[in-house]
């Protein structure tokens, strides 16, 4: 076995090869970074709505909650087939990238609202009604005093929900997306021993989620009270 | 008519009445202190008053002209004339001791940011903290954190200061600085409503004092009535409870 891995090896590393492992890599962290951006900013605005108390939006409050019990309790692969099946006819041609996208973004705005919404409920009650009293808004209220002291408490967890879905994203393949596992299956069917691909493979899920948890740990520290 | 006026003022929570028919008054300038058991109403009294628990009777006058709880308006309004002091200080966590101190001014009334800070500081000074105005709270005693939570009440110039059990949570020798404080600013034509277990300091500085007991004001008079000779049975009792210890 290891004789093969060495006459195969300078064929695998070739331009060819490593230009088609960087073009998966790039579609896997793009499905993940975009989607779980935009993730984080409907969250936001998720977990924002519920914690208002106005009786004018329950409604809105109900569609947001049932919203994100109903998407945290679907399997992503299905999601996935849903949002191609649903897609597909309304918008024809659209790239399968962007639909793991969107069903990437789908399931991280569910998950990432829950976690900032942790974080926002993290913050005593007291904080906030002593900015009212002091006649700050509720976006004032919002972006003066309970964010700046929820950071910490949402970063560690949201960064470790990022990391995991690089590795969901694996899921992706599953619809024809060429990332990084779709990548390794088509080298190995290409004749190339399993160990190179989906080594190769496994280094550069490594390269992408290491960097990020490094990253994450960074800013816990920075942003851990004084 | 008073400076300030609570009429007939009732709040409950769910179906628990926490005050019944609060009636009772303050000229400009004057020192009323709210005692009686814990429960008996003292701090809701001053967070219905503040606009943080809505009453569900009575009205607030303050300067002749009625407070509408429900109105966003009124309420800044309200909160524009009134501050309060809650015994956890309540500073901002991720702000430093002058940032607490001017983050209304500036921010909210919109005053200059220099303008702020050199009143900031004056008021720092005034409650003896103005080297500690680059430290956060996390690193203050309880009595520093109250003496910046006083400071930060005051910045906002209120004409009516809400004091809630603002030595409650804190050492006994912490207990004397943040007295000081208050005491410092009993002659400043502030309005001060006062609830406080410290019962020296309420006969000392107080012009006239409310007893409460389970939501009602059982007797209001001037210090010496409640403490030396209190005309209802209850005060008595509470009184002498205390006094005794």
């Amino acid at each position: 076995m290891f004789e093969r891995l060495v006459t195969e090896a300078p064929l695998f590393f070739n331009y060819h090869n490593m230009v088609f492992i960087g073009q998966a890599m790039a579609r896997t962290l793009g499905m993940t970074l975009i989607g779980c951006g935009v993730g984080f900013v409907f969250g936001m605005l998720i977990a924002v709505v519920r914690q208002t108390t106005s009786s004018l939006l329950w409604p809105v409050r109900l569609v947001v909650i049932s919203y994100v019990e109903f998407f945290r309790r679907i399997p992503f692969l299905v999601i996935l087939f849903i949002v191609l099946f649903v897609i597909e006819p309304l918008m024809p041609g659209t790239s399968l990238f962007g639909i793991a996208t969107v069903s990437v973004c789908l399931l991280s705005t569910a998950f990432l609202s829950e976690i900032i919404r942790s974080g926002l409920e993290s913050v005593p009650r007291a904080q906030v009604e002593t900015a009212q009293i002091l006649n700050f808004n509720v976006l004032q209220t919002l972006m003066m005093v309970v964010l700046p002291q929820s950071w910490r408490v949402i970063l560690p967890p949201a960064a470790a929900f990022i990391v995991m879905f690089i590795k969901d994203t694996s899921l992706a393949s599953q619809l024809g997306v060429i990332e990084l596992t779709f990548a390794g299956k088509m080298l190995i069917n290409r004749g190339f021993s399993p160990i190179l691909g989906f080594g190769a493979i496994l280094v550069c899920y490594f390269a992408l989620s290491y960097p990020l948890s490094r990253f994450a740990a960074y800013l816990e520290r920075r942003l851990a009270p004084s | 008519m008073h400076h300030l006026e609570i009429r007939n003022i009732s709040s409950s929570y769910g179906k628990l009445e926490v005050l019944r028919d609060v009636t009772l008054s303050a000229d400009k300038g004057e020192v009323v202190s709210l005692i009686g058991p814990s429960g008996s109403g003292k701090s809701t009294l001053l967070r219905v008053l503040i606009g943080l628990t809505p009453p569900t009777g009575g009205n607030v006058y303050i300067g002749g002209n009625k407070v509408d709880y429900n109105s966003r308006k009124s309420l800044k309004d309200l909160r524009g004339h009134m501050a309060i002091v809650f015994q956890q200080y309540n500073l901002f966590q991720n702000m430093n001791v002058l940032r607490n101190v001017t983050i209304a001014p500036v921010k909210i009334k919109k005053k200059p940011r220099e303008e702020a800070e050199v009143r900031a500081r004056g008021l720092l000074q005034k409650v003896g903290m103005e080297e500690k105005a680059d430290a956060y709270p996390d690193e203050l005693s309880g009595g520093q954190q109250q003496r910046v939570a006083i400071a930060r009440a005051l910045a906002t110039s209120p004409e009516i200061l809400l004091l809630d059990e603002v030595t409650s949570a804190l050492d006994p020798e912490r207990v004397k600085e943040v007295l000081d404080t208050i005491r410092s600013l009993t002659h400043e034509g502030i309005t001060l409503i006062i609830v406080s277990h410290e019962m020296a300091f309420v006969r000392e500085v107080s012009t006239r004092v409310a007893m409460m007991d389970q939501g009602k004001i059982v007797e209001v008079g001037p210090p010496e009535q409640i403490f030396r000779s209190p005309v209802e049975s209850r005060t008595r009792d509470f009184v002498s409870k205390i006094l005794s210890h």
